[in-house]
């Protein structure tokens, strides 16, 4: 392994362990929110306790996004010096502001986890909206850096040095808003998702606790909600690529010839060599609808492109399939749920429904990993598109080896851990029920 | 007139000290928790974790505040430090991320002893090592090794750091550290025999802050030539070393006469300055020798951006800190 992939390599795995965390920081403040408040209108104690159980997952989740994004804010630097030192000015804005919306994340999510005795109802529910508001905050400023990177704007280039900087257009660049709904929607699809998953999985064995019940019934709200909307942000993306970044488009579809009314592929595997994408099924006219809104327009082709600014095809094309593999099944779930949630006014829970709902619980996460996949690895083999390769970037520090497979090991453990206190959270969970069923259910055997 | 470059180096400077005086006092916390002893060690560590628990990660963003300010204000001087102090960065790094999450799973693991002990005791080492690295960062930073030339791997990478200099400018930040955090907890402790240990273990570690920063300044004749020139040659050379001298003092006075708010007021204003002189002794370089606050400066457009950022910013971080502190620290008096 040569020091630059050790460093693509090592980047690549702390942002793939960072986004759980940085999702989960984003999305678990809104579920515990929307607990207190239920709690404050209905004054059901179950809501209080699913609070407090939803902030101490938060509380753990959160310390870990901390400290695992302080890696990277320095990682920036560590691994890509001369990324930092050509771009810093220019992309360095949002960075900053970020630091602002973390700050206030960390400060009223210290007053919400410690301070229910100490503060009043009404503000630790503000103080739990602040933390779910800054969070969301804190994504839009750091993907907006990453839009940056696919598509620069905001400076002009002279003898390969940025002049004209102006970060505030830098920061409205071409990607930035279909980026960020994006990412914003993927962490409450995926975090809702989960939690859902955990609970109806719990319901299939104890079907009546009240307790799942409610946790469900809110994670797939906000969950459902924003898979359902996620397609849209996603068709934004497909036509600022077309426009952008016709050559991760391309890879992304598998298409190598320039094609007009080009086909949508489903599936199939790319082969560079030969330049084509083979066993997929090909939907007429799909890709030219898709990117251009329009059955006619001409969709550019890998072969306009010099081979050297390929990225690597199969790698781009096979993640974005996971990704909207993921993403449509969550969606159907989520349609599935509304519907029947709408047809019987309650909570959907037949067997088939909750089994459904377990089955998807992972699939969010798997396709942020994926996502972030098409866009890092599609964006190759720049680390700025068009302006700087990523092999430019690297710092001059050698035996990199070290610090990937130390962090890896670290993060390894790290997520172990997290996973085992958080099933110990869910193992102790509480047993309770409707009023007329408590006999009943006394005598119903343990789980745990 | 203040120049914008050298406004966004002083809001460095602020962050850091906040740093320092709040973040450096939860490291300083980890080490008293591995040094509880005697027949208050579980009362002692009790009140260092219910003194950390609301604040550290508000506490930690400070740090994070410096490293963005830094790269986006001053991008080449980033790249110089994080190029060649690449291995004691990520040796920070590594304790910072092992001291947060032991932490947090301290808290929420097994109330059981084995299971306390042992986060406890990852945590509390990483709050004895990770201080001494940014010290160790700091110092070579001041050291004026970084030169940005890469011939062999032990000159780029090695030599700027591993060097007396640093090392004693790492153990000068730890006992530092422990004196703020010993100072701090014996305005929060609840009784008297606790507060007792704390005053002892803050005299002691008073000691320590004073020895070491003897030590420091020996060792800067070679190690940091520059920086040791400014801070005993500069106009305001005096009334900065009496300053200091007085607060440290009137730090230890106050808590010999169990004065506890008032000791924890020149503690930290000792602190301050401390860090102050370092900064001035240190402008108006960045990296000595090669990189000044004025020459690896952002364009001016982004400087002004930065500013107006950080204006915004603070009116709404400020409030909100006070009211963290508000809630977690106030009505607890001496």
């Amino acid at each position: 392994m040569d020091d630059l992939l050790a460093a693509r390599s090592q980047m690549a795995m702390s942002l793939a362990f960072h986004i759980i965390f940085a999702v989960a920081g984003i999305t678990t403040p809104l579920l515990m929110l929307i607990a207190e408040w239920r709690w404050l209108r209905t004054r059901d104690e179950t809501y209080l306790t699913l609070a407090k159980r939803w902030a101490k997952g938060t509380a753990i989740l959160f310390a870990v996004g901390a400290v695992s994004g302080t890696v990277l804010s320095f990682e920036l630097g560590l691994l890509w010096p001369e990324f930092m030192r050509w771009a810093g000015a220019i992309i360095g804005m949002p960075f900053s502001l970020e630091g602002f919306a973390f700050f206030t994340e960390a400060i009223f999510l210290g007053i919400y986890l410690y301070g229910w005795e100490r503060v009043s109802s009404r503000a630790h529910l503000g103080a739990g909206a602040i933390v779910a508001l800054s969070g969301a905050a804190s994504a839009i400023f750091v993907v907006i850096a990453n839009a940056w990177m696919n598509t620069p704007t905001g400076f002009r280039l002279m003898d390969g040095k940025p002049v004209d900087i102006d970060p505030i257009a830098a920061m409205m660049n071409p990607a930035a808003l279909g980026q960020t709904i994006h990412m914003l929607l993927a962490a409450y699809a995926a975090v809702g998702f989960a939690v859902a998953g955990i609970h109806a999985f719990l319901l299939l064995r104890d079907r009546r606790n009240i307790f799942h019940r409610h946790a469900m019934a809110i994670a797939l709200a906000v969950g459902g909600a924003s898979a359902i909307l996620q397609p849209a942000s996603g068709d934004l993306l497909g036509q600022m690529l077309a426009r952008y970044q016709p050559v991760k488009l391309a890879a992304i579809e598998g298409q190598f010839r320039t094609e007009q009314g080009a086909p949508l592929r489903i599936g199939g595997i790319p082969d560079e060599e030969s330049a084509t994408t083979r066993h997929a099924i090909e939907i007429p006219y799909g890709l030219s609808l898709l990117a251009f809104h329009d059955p006619k327009a001409v969709v550019k082709g890998l072969e306009d492109f010099p081979r050297d600014v390929w990225p690597p095809v199969a790698i781009v094309h096979v993640a974005f399939q996971v990704m909207v593999a993921a993403g449509a099944i969550m969606a159907l779930v989520a349609l599935c749920g509304a519907y029947l949630a709408w047809r019987r006014k309650s909570l959907p829970d037949s067997r088939w429904f909750l089994r459904a709902v377990a089955a998807a619980s992972p699939l969010g996460f798997i396709a942020i990993e994926a996502g972030w996949t098409v866009t890092e690895v599609g964006r190759q083999p720049w680390i700025i598109q068009g302006v700087m390769r990523t092999a430019q970037a690297v710092t001059p520090m050698t035996g990199l080896k070290i610090p990937f497979v130390t962090f890896t090991l670290i993060y390894i453990f790290l997520a172990a851990v997290v996973v085992w206190l958080l099933i110990r959270q869910v193992a102790e969970s509480p047993r309770v029920y409707a009023k007329p069923v408590i006999e009943a259910e006394r005598n119903a055997p343990q789980l745990f | 007139m203040l120049s914008i470059d050298v406004l966004i180096a002083g809001a460095m400077m602020v962050s850091l000290t906040f740093y320092a005086l709040l973040g450096g006092a939860d490291f300083g916390g980890g080490v008293w928790d591995l040094l509880a002893s005697g027949p208050r060690k579980r009362a002692q560590r009790e009140l260092i974790a219910e003194a950390i628990g609301p604040v550290w990660e508000a506490n930690h963003v400070w740090l994070i505040l410096v490293v963005v300010l830094l790269f986006t204000a001053f991008p080449p001087a980033f790249a110089a430090i994080a190029i060649a102090l690449h291995i004691p960065l990520t040796l920070m790094l590594i304790g910072i991320v092992f001291r947060g999450s032991a932490f947090t799973f301290r808290s929420y693991d097994r109330r059981t002893d084995d299971v306390q002990r042992r986060w406890g005791r990852v945590f509390s080492m990483t709050s004895l090592i990770t201080p001494v690295l940014l010290g160790v960062i700091v110092g070579a930073i001041s050291s004026g090794r970084i030169r940005g030339e890469y011939s062999d791997f032990a000159s780029a990478f090695v030599s700027p750091w591993l060097a007396p200099f640093p090392f004693a400018v790492g153990f000068f930040a730890l006992a530092l550290f422990a004196f703020l955090a010993a100072v701090y907890l014996t305005v929060e402790a609840g009784d008297e025999a606790l507060r007792e240990d704390f005053r002892l273990r803050a005299l002691a570690s008073a000691i320590a802050v004073g020895v070491m920063a003897l030590v420091v300044f020996l060792l800067s004749e070679n190690g940091a030539p520059a920086i040791r020139h400014w801070l005993t040659s500069s106009w305001w050379t005096w009334p900065l070393q009496i300053s200091t001298a007085v607060f440290a003092v009137g730090a230890i006075y106050a808590l010999w006469v169990r004065q506890y708010r008032m000791a924890r007021f020149s503690a930290a204003a000792q602190a301050t300055l401390i860090l102050w002189g370092w900064g001035a002794a240190q402008y108006p370089y960045l990296v000595a020798p090669g990189m000044t606050i004025y020459n690896s400066a952002a364009p001016v457009i982004t400087l002004r951006l930065v500013w107006w950022a950080l204006l915004a910013g603070s009116a709404l971080l400020f409030p909100s800190l006070y009211y963290l502190f508000r809630v977690f620290k106030g009505g607890r008096a001496t």
